[in-house]
């Protein structure tokens, strides 16, 4: 039976965990990033991890506001879950969302909210190597080719590169790169609140120029680890007609596929 | 030696001097515009990173071959002066090359190691301009490279090549001068390619040939003093502001965005909550013009190089949008120009936003931070991208209206979209119901 109490069933049983999985807009509404949040969420109890959610009470970090330039916005929320994450006794946060995690790593401290948080790639790999979440031998992507396309907020933001590789790494496939990859990365489309509009006048879309490099690569797999990035790659190999050939698959959700339960 | 062209070349230094600290203290000024940066700096790490991309240019070899060239023009520029300041003092005093007997044979070391980096300069310049006359290099002719931006960078290209060539030229013909035994100029020794050329100069009489070296040498100081200026209106402004570009640039990690404590404030008395700072309400938010920028962005401005290697990473601009970052710090040092030529900076009716940079400019970023981390010397033009978007969002409540709903969303629902903030947690039933 799969366990996913909130900080507030624990708290009632005078409980706090190890650790809150962040789930985010997307992980908790997007029906395709959902399974994402449900991969994690396996990993989590597979793996035997003491964590919770917040639930209804998790709110938007605020990040797409003030990327817009509602600054007001943006700190009303990050000042309201500031106070409800403080209010719990949270110390560590994991989420898979790289603007969450950027913006509650890194603009929450100044607003009084200071926790470790962790990008749920670098969880992963974490778990991984300290034999927490063991993988099936062989299996579905052995020696598939898979190229990893870097999330902005991950990749220049917070300087994480590594960790998503090694986790794919860990699959047997074939990892291939991207021309434009690592700090040369080529963003999905939808940053800085570009997600919510429609993009200015231009002659291709961003996610369009994106896919096509990674189809480029005559992938297998294109690997996300991004909610906005899964949405932007999966539209662009839709429009080129390649989806039914090439899967556009969160990091998560290729470990909880070879997961060991 | 007369006394008079040493007293011409006082007052000409006197001259160029003085129109320098003009400008300069005229671009400290309009940089002393902007606002403090809210980010603290840390010498020990400022330094580092003035050592790291300024000095030891690293970034610049992340394109290995311009790296290189660009770092003989740059290690060339610099060792040079040092001969510039003996012919400066030279000028000066009425001697001719002063430091040699002090230095002996060191002095023609040097003078033959500041012609092999001449000559580099001289390759390496020749081969820049050829790049962008005849090489197809895109990041040279995007929208905002317009004919001013085009010309200068051939220009400076230009000058550097007669520079250097002045220098080998004024050496060869002191090398000529020596062989015949001319009074005044003393025997140097053989300096090591100039002596090559000094053949070219047997033709002429002693006297026309002091003459040519007399005339290569007001030539070549004079190129100097009017290069110097020339520089200080020009985007080769980089080979000094990039220094303290680097130096006070930021250290967060590259996705932080600036806090504003003015609305924490605010926020936090609306909330009930106790104030984290003191201060007055404020008076404005984001930028409408460039006194509203940081004086970090300002700096960035003037540091700015015009090299397009951001607008290159850019993705807006890579797929046809209005928006390019190199264009952002182009236009937002154009209006500091502008500015410095109006009585007390007078900002007529004009600015920064709308005038020089367009809303469709700035709500084209993804924020994707591919520019900053592209600049070899540390400028961040999405810093001034979300100024002047803070500025049109709070001031004039100016949004596209997808973003409006965005942010009512956020406010009703706490989520960007349309959901019920009821159903947020639903996921996790769902869940549960397929695993049983």
């Amino acid at each position: 039976m799969i366990k996913i109490p909130t900080v507030a069933e624990l708290q009632s049983q005078g409980k706090s965990p190890e650790i809150l999985f962040w789930v985010g807009c997307a992980g908790s509404y997007d029906d395709r990033y959902k399974n994402v949040t449900r991969s994690i969420v396996k990993i989590l109890n597979g793996a035997g991890i003491d964590f919770a959610v917040l639930g209804d009470e998790e709110s938007c970090t605020g990040d797409p506001a003030r990327r817009a330039g509602n600054e007001f916005l943006f700190q009303m929320q990050a000042l309201s879950n500031i106070q409800i994450l403080n209010g719990y006794g949270i110390k560590k946060i994991l989420t898979a969302c790289p603007h969450c995690f950027n913006t509650i790593k890194n603009e929450y401290p100044e607003l009084g909210g200071k926790f470790e948080v962790l990008h749920h790639s670098e969880y992963i790999q974490e778990l991984i190597n300290t034999g927490k979440v063991k993988l099936k031998k062989g299996g579905e992507f052995k020696g598939k080719k898979i190229t990893y396309h870097d999330s902005c907020y991950l990749g220049r933001a917070n300087n994480i590169y590594e960790a998503p590789r090694s986790v794919l790494e860990q699959l047997d496939s074939d990892l291939v790169e991207m021309e434009r990859s690592r700090k040369k990365g080529f963003c999905c489309g939808a940053g800085g609140a570009q997600m919510f509009k429609d993009a200015e006048n231009g002659n291709k879309e961003v996610n369009l120029e994106r896919a096509d490099e990674a189809l480029g690569k005559k992938p297998d797999f294109i690997a996300a680890a991004c909610p906005f990035c899964m949405t932007m790659l999966s539209d662009g190999v839709k429009l080129r007609e390649q989806e039914d050939k090439v899967k556009v698959l969160d990091i998560a959700e290729f470990v909880e596929k070879q997961q060991e339960k | 030696m007369s006394l008079i062209p040493q007293a011409i070349f006082i007052i000409i230094l006197g001259i160029f001097g003085f129109i320098l600290f003009r400008r300069f203290s005229l671009i400290a000024k309009l940089i002393g515009l902007g606002k403090e940066s809210p980010n603290k700096v840390d010498p020990s790490k400022a330094f580092k990173r003035m050592m790291l991309f300024a000095f030891g240019q690293k970034q610049m070899f992340d394109k290995p071959v311009l790296g290189i060239l660009h770092f003989f023009i740059y290690a060339g520029f610099i060792l040079i002066n040092i001969e510039v300041l003996e012919i400066i003092l030279d000028g000066i005093l009425g001697t001719h090359r002063l430091f040699a007997p002090y230095l002996g044979s060191l002095y023609t070391f040097l003078i033959s190691f500041f012609e092999l980096m001449a000559i580099l300069v001289f390759v390496a310049c020749l081969v820049f301009l050829f790049r962008r006359l005849f090489v197809n290099v895109p990041r040279f002719h995007s929208a905002e490279m317009t004919k001013w931006p085009k010309l200068d960078a051939n220009l400076i290209l230009i000058i550097e090549i007669l520079l250097v060539s002045a220098i080998l030229l004024l050496d060869a013909a002191d090398q000529n001068l020596q062989g015949r035994g001319i009074e005044g100029y003393a025997e140097t020794g053989s300096f090591f390619f100039s002596a090559g050329l000094s053949f070219l100069f047997d033709p002429f009489s002693d006297g026309s040939l002091v003459v040519m070296e007399r005339g290569l040498w007001w030539f070549h100081i004079l190129g100097i003093f009017g290069f110097a200026v020339y520089v200080s209106y020009s985007k080769h402004l980089h080979i000094f502001l990039a220094f303290p570009n680097a130096y006070y640039a930021e250290n967060d990690p590259e996705g932080k965005m600036n806090n504003m404590p003015d609305i924490t404030r605010e926020v936090e008395l609306m909330m009930g909550m106790p104030a984290s700072s003191e201060g007055d309400p404020p008076e404005s938010f984001g930028a409408k013009d460039v006194d509203q920028l940081s004086k970090l962005s300002l700096l960035g401005a003037f540091a700015c190089t015009e090299c397009g290697r951001c607008t290159e990473q850019c993705p807006a601009n890579q797929t046809g949008k209005k928006l390019s970052p190199r264009k952002i710090m182009m236009s937002t040092r154009d209006r500091m120009e502008d500015l410095g030529k109006n009585k007390d900076f007078d900002k007529g009716d004009k600015t920064l936003i709308r005038d020089y940079i367009s809303e469709e400019e700035i709500l084209a970023c993804t924020s994707c931070q591919a520019c900053v981390e592209a600049c070899p010397v540390q400028i961040n033009p999405l810093e001034i991208i979300f100024e002047l978007r803070r500025y049109l969002v709070m001031e004039e409540s100016k949004t596209p209206t997808e973003w409006t709903s965005m942010m009512t969303n956020i406010e009703n629902n706490a989520a960007p979209w349309a959901f019920p903030a009821a159903e947020r947690f639903s996921w996790a039933n769902e869940l549960k119901n397929t695993e049983e």
